[in-house]
């Protein structure tokens, strides 16, 4: 059962270009990092999927194996672990997330 | 479920990353805590690498007594640039 969810959470970072991670949603985050990350992601108009990890003990716990990281929010590009709260905002702050994102800003 | 206080951490990153500096305090509650890390050992690893040994060293600590940890990893060189 534990591989099934494990499975699952490889799939949907798979399908998703950029995934987000986090507690509650992004138009209500339940945490102060969730909503950091999901206000740094909104200044560069990409769009993103999330999943809110409150909403399935499974998943919360499945994520922090998948990842090896033991904290959510944990944000994902092209199937890439890029990190939680902390690395994004230093990404974002010396430029390196801008570079990374910059193929998914919609042109228009 | 035991509390952890700023210097119960301290003294489980030094111990796991022996030359580190750490500088930390707990900013809300008593579960959440700010930490600054400064290690050698960081020099030529991603920031998830340098942030994984760190937890490694907070072991059971994450999953259980710390709610939240704010984290920098940096190394002496980036410290005094």
């Amino acid at each position: 059962m534990s591989d099934t969810i494990q499975e699952q959470i490889a799939a949907v970072i798979n399908n998703n270009d950029i995934l987000l991670f986090m507690k509650g949603t992004p138009q209500m985050p339940q945490c102060g990092f969730s909503q950091r990350v999901c206000a740094i992601l909104a200044e560069y108009g990409v769009p993103f999927s999330a999943i809110n990890v409150l909403l399935d003990p499974a998943v919360r716990e499945g994520i922090k194996i998948f990842s090896d990281w033991p904290t959510i929010p944990q944000l994902y590009v092209k199937g890439e672990f890029i990190g939680g709260c902390d690395i994004v905002t230093e990404m974002h702050e010396d430029g390196e997330l801008g570079a990374l994102l910059a193929p998914f800003v919609p042109t228009e | 479920m035991t509390n952890v206080n700023p210097e119960t951490l301290k003294s489980l990153v030094c111990q796991h990353i022996t030359d580190a500096d750490v500088n930390v305090h707990c900013y809300s509650g008593d579960d959440h805590f700010e930490m600054t890390v400064i290690s050698e050992s960081f020099a030529g690893k991603s920031r998830i690498q340098r942030h994984k040994m760190v937890y490694a060293a907070l072991g059971d600590n994450m999953r259980q007594a710390v709610h939240a940890l704010a984290l920098k990893t940096i190394t002496p060189e980036e410290a005094s640039s």
